[in-house]
């Protein structure tokens, strides 16, 4: 069959592709090459490399990693300089649609359809914000409503200014920062709203950008309405008690044109869930093991699409473990996963990642904790067998908890699960 | 002052699909819509349904058009290229007590010469909607499932695309009989015509009391709806309804599969005073579930996207049963001032039926000669994400912004809302490029698009980022460029 130049899908083969081009993909992608991989691709949606990096022009990036502090752009102009230096084949522009139980991937851009066929896949897709619908906030819809990150956009990427008078719900960290970046560009910030008793953002960021600025923050209340037939006009905010429920008569009206929302983030599933890997209900992320193997074999997660950062550092170096596993994927055959322990929160606890534990041997853990505490303490029980007690300072939420340890052959021929536990002293 | 034949008042599926009939004659017509954009009332904020007509008395109008309407559905939307599937619709009972009412509606609807209508038993139900759970069930074949707006819009602008102007965030202030013409007003200038066409939907009475003292009330009775994610898309089939609710002359609570995939939870029903008063509240929301779930036990709590509310135009009060026949009529003081009046649930069935019976009044007032240049097709809307492989190589090659996908959620491409933004009504806001090509209107709720629509606007029509607005005339989305910027 003769088919006219140009008007075929384009056909690819890859040893490891590597879905989104944020710090996740690009960390994952230089080390999937350094580990030995020969043929990398990376794929990205965007005109350009660094996820959401680009529009975070505050410092505060790579501290852990490097000791100096970086702004996002910085920090991702680091590891895209590093991608074009390894010769890993970047595709931009290029959305993933899908792809199948062989891997094979579907993505387009302009120059048409492609079918990347791929001995190892690492999914690094980032998350999406939660909006308005996800928490349920009743009342108009007015323009002037905008997410943090997109607003975050608008000034930072596009020199664009979405709102003059502004309240934000959710003082995470992007909610935070966005409250410093609207004052800055002379916006009037009225006020972060929190609906738990404390900020939810990294402590460092409620100094840095509500007190120093005078901006107040309003915690156990919660936004119940939105007024405005045409622009936001304005939100009735209303005091929470201990069960999060409104404290009726406590409702109070604030004038504003601009409402944001910095509700928390969702991992970006979408390309997981159609191809039937197993998703956590807690992190929205994909079950993984150890080696952030998916329960799809040979697909491998990393970055926020996995489970919500705190910080890039991190996070960079999850990725790069989990490139070094899918390229490794490619050259060591597989064990019998006939044995594998899940691990699962217990007390105090929110989620563990990873989820299964497939082989003995060394692993670190990552997790939550389900509420602030001050010194506590973490076990990790293989049915009543402690195998981990560690002290720790305090535990917050808004830190992500990490732990080394050791698991042996026994435990897992005898135990099918493992708790992790956070209690007190 | 322009000169027209014919003035449309307002830009609903009632306006819209009157233009569209009378653009097939040698006419001089105008539409006016107070909105940014047609379909901006009643007509975007329903359940979508084509009905059957097995709810209206036999012999009222609103039987009559309903089942007239539906008849002219597929061939319409063959003709327009809007999106209609007929999915059919289950009434259930939930208890032995409500079989009854079923049995009345089932001989309503067989009066008013509906077919196929069947009762089934509980079992058989739930072999077709295993989720569902009910007693015995009326099945309605003849019940399908459209895109409202989508409607609405490929009938403006097919009628556009035949030389009918329309007037966007064009309001009429005020109307005056003079001589053989009218003297409409409006907030961009004074026009005449000889024909005047009331279809302001929730303003019929505002319009009426500009030329004559109205001899009716206005009820408004709000409807809110909760939009699901598509993930639980496969929890239904074909509409579930339960019994009406008599006493509010409503159709209560009902679940209903969306073209796209989603599912909607409604409406609700609840008198207000301001038809501009479009909100959702906590409370409506939580029974919306709680009653949802009385259908669908299995229901997700956690799968709402979005949520909207549409307001009913009723000509009866709640005390009489909420119940009243359409008003479709010539003013007896005003000749050439047509009046539809109360045109609610089933108004979007019945409007191609309605505009029929229009163009029947008009032509007792002005002469109506075909015209042999109607087109009566416009393409219908390629959609990047519904098209064969072949297709798309197709389309990217010639244009390689079919390869560029600006809504993630969607997977909408680039091309797709550029031709979006060239409609032929001039309509240019963000739920303009929504309604035509759905960027935005999933699960990120626009996160990611807007910024790319925003760029858009700019690089290819030149639109000032201030003159950007989300759907009506005073819904700016920004208030300029940041203090960093010196571009401008
Ligand atoms: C406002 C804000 C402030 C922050 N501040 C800090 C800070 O001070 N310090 C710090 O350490 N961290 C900070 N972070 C966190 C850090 O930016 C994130 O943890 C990090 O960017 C996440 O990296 P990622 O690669 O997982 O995701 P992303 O950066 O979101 O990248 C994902 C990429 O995948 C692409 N993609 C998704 N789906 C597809 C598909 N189907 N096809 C093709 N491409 C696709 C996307 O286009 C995107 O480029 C901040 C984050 C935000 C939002
Ligand atoms: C909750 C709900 C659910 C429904 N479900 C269904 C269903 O499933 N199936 C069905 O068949 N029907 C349904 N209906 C009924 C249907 O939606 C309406 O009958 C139909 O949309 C009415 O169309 P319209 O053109 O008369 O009104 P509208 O769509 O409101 O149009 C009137 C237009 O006039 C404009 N206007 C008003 N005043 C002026 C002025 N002074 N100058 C210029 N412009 C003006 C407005 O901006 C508006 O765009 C439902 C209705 C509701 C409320």
């Amino acid at each position: 069959m003769v088919e006219p130049e140009g008007i075929k899908v384009i056909d690819h083969s890859a040893d490891v592709v590597v879905i989104g081009g944020g710090p996740a993909g690009l960390a994952a992608a230089i080390s999937a090459k350094e580990s030995g991989a020969e043929h990398v691709v990376l794929l990205d949606r965007n005109s350009w490399l660094g996820g959401i990096l680009p529009q975070c022009i505050h410092d505060g990036f790579g501290v852990e990693e490097t000791g100096t502090s970086m702004t996002g752009p910085e920090y991702a102009e680091k590891y895209i300089e590093m991608a074009e230096k390894q010769d890993i084949d970047i595709m931009k522009e290029t959305m993933v649609l899908q792809f199948d139980k062989r891997r094979e991937i579907t993505a387009v851009n302009k120059n048409g359809l492609h079918k990347i066929k791929a001995s190892a896949i690492v999914l690094a897709m980032g998350c999406r914000e939660k909006t308005r619908w996800n928490v349920m906030i009743p009342g108009d819809r007015p323009s002037g409503i905008y997410t943090a990150g997109v607003a975050q956009a608008f000034i930072n990427l596009y020199n664009i200014m979405p709102g003059k008078n502004v309240i934000i719900l959710g003082s995470g960290d992007v909610g935070l920062i966005m409250a410093r970046r609207l004052k800055f560009e002379g916006a009037n910030v009225l006020g972060v709203v929190e609906i738990l008793p404390y900020a939810s953002g990294l402590p460092r960021n409620v100094v840095q950008c509500l007190e120093d600025y005078d901006i107040p923050l309003f915690l156990n209340h919660t936004v119940t309405c939105i007024n405005g037939k045409e622009r936001v006009e304005q939100v009735i905010i209303a005091q929470v008690d201990k069960k999060m429920n409104v404290i009726s008569g406590t409702e109070k009206k604030i004038e504003c044109d601009t409402f944001l929302l910095s509700l928390g983030l969702i991992p970006e599933n979408e390309l997981a869930n159609n191809v039937g890997i197993e998703i956590d209900s807690i992190t929205g992320g994909p079950t993984v093991n150890q080696y952030f193997e998916t329960t799809l074999s040979g697909v491998f997660a990393c970055g926020n699409c996995l489970q919500v950062y705190d910080t890039v550092d991190v996070l960079a170096t999850d990725a790069k473990n989990a490139g070094k596993s899918a390229a490794k994927n490619l050259t060591i055959q597989k064990k019998d996963k006939k044995i594998i322990t899940k691990v699962a929160p217990g007390r105090g606890v929110r989620y563990v990642v990873p989820q299964i534990i497939s082989e003995p041997g060394k692993v670190h853990l990552t997790l939550r904790a389900e509420k602030p505490r001050e010194s506590s303490v973490l076990h990790v029980i293989a049915d009543d067998k402690e195998l981990l007690k560690k002290r720790l300072l305090w535990a917050n939420p808004a830190n992500m908890i990490g732990v080394d340890i050791d698991i042996p052959l026994e435990v897992m021929t005898t135990t099918q699960n493992l708790e992790v536990m956070l209690g007190d002293c | 002052m322009k000169n027209f034949q014919v003035a449309i008042i307002g830009g609903g599926v009632i306006g819209s699909a009157i233009a569209r009939e009378l653009s097939k004659y040698k006419l001089n017509i105008a539409v006016f819509e107070m909105g940014s954009d047609v379909a901006s009332g009643t007509s975007k904020a329903n359940s979508g349904v084509v009905h059957s007509g097995i709810n209206s008395p036999h012999s009222s109008l609103k039987a009559r058009f309903c089942v007239e309407g539906n008849k002219m559905f597929q061939s319409l939307a063959d003709e327009l290229g809007f999106p209609l599937q007929w999915v059919g619709k289950y009434i259930i009972a939930k208890n032995e007590g409500e079989i009854n009412e079923l049995e009345h509606l089932k001989k309503t609807g067989m009066d008013n010469s509906v077919s196929g209508l069947e009762m089934k038993g509980g079992s058989e139900v739930k072999k077709k909607e295993p989720n569902v759970s009910c007693v015995k069930a009326l099945w309605v074949p003849t019940a399908g499932i459209t895109l409202p707006y989508e409607f609405t819009i490929a009938l403006a602008e097919n009628a556009a695309e035949n030389n009918v102007r329309f007037f966007l965030e064009t309001k009429v202030t005020g109307l005056k009989k003079q001589q053989n013409h009218f003297l409409i007003k409006t907030n961009n200038g004074d026009f005449q015509a000889e024909v005047v066409v009331n279809a302001a939907g929730l303003n019929c009475r505002e319009v009426v009391s500009m030329v004559e003292e109205p001899d009716f009330q206005v009820y408004l009775c709000r409807g809110e709806y909760l939009v699901l994610d598509k993930n639980y898309s496969s929890l239904i089939n074909s509409m579930i309804y339960p019994v009406p609710v008599k006493e509010l002359g409503v159709l209560g609570v009902h679940i209903t599969p969306t073209i796209e995939g989603n599912i909607l939870l409604g409406p609700s029903a609840e008198f207000i005073d301001d038809p501009y008063d479009k909100r959702t509240t906590k409370e409506t929301m939580n029974n919306l579930i709680q009653e949802a779930k009385e259908i669908i036990p299995s229901l997700p709590d956690k799968a709402v996207i979005n949520a909207y509310s549409g307001i009913r135009c009723k000509l009866a009060l709640p005390e009489s049963g909420g119940w009243a026949d359409y008003r479709i009529e010539e003013s007896k003081n005003m000749p050439g001032f047509i009046n539809l009046l109360g045109v609610e649930s089933p108004g979007l069935t019945a409007a191609p039926a309605i505009a029929k019976e229009i163009i029947k009044m008009i032509s007792r007032l002005i002469e109506l000669k075909e015209k042999n240049s109607f087109k009566s097709r416009i393409h219908g809307r390629k959609r990047f994400s519904e098209l064969s492989t072949e297709e798309q190589l197709n389309l990217i090659k010639e244009d390689e912004r079919w390869g560029r996908i600006v809504c993630r959620c969607e997977h909408v491409t680039e091309a797709e809302v550029i031709e979006a933004l060239s409609n032929p009504i001039g309509a240019k806001t963000i739920s303009s490029v929504k309604y035509r090509c759905r960027a935005g209107m999933g699960r990120c709720q626009g996160g990611f698009c807007t910024q790319h629509i925003v760029r858009i606007m700019g690089e290819y029509f030149n639109m000032d980022v201030t003159d950007i607005k989300l759907k009506s005339p005073n819904s700016n989305l920004f208030y300029g460029r940041t203090r960093g910027d010196q571009s401008d």
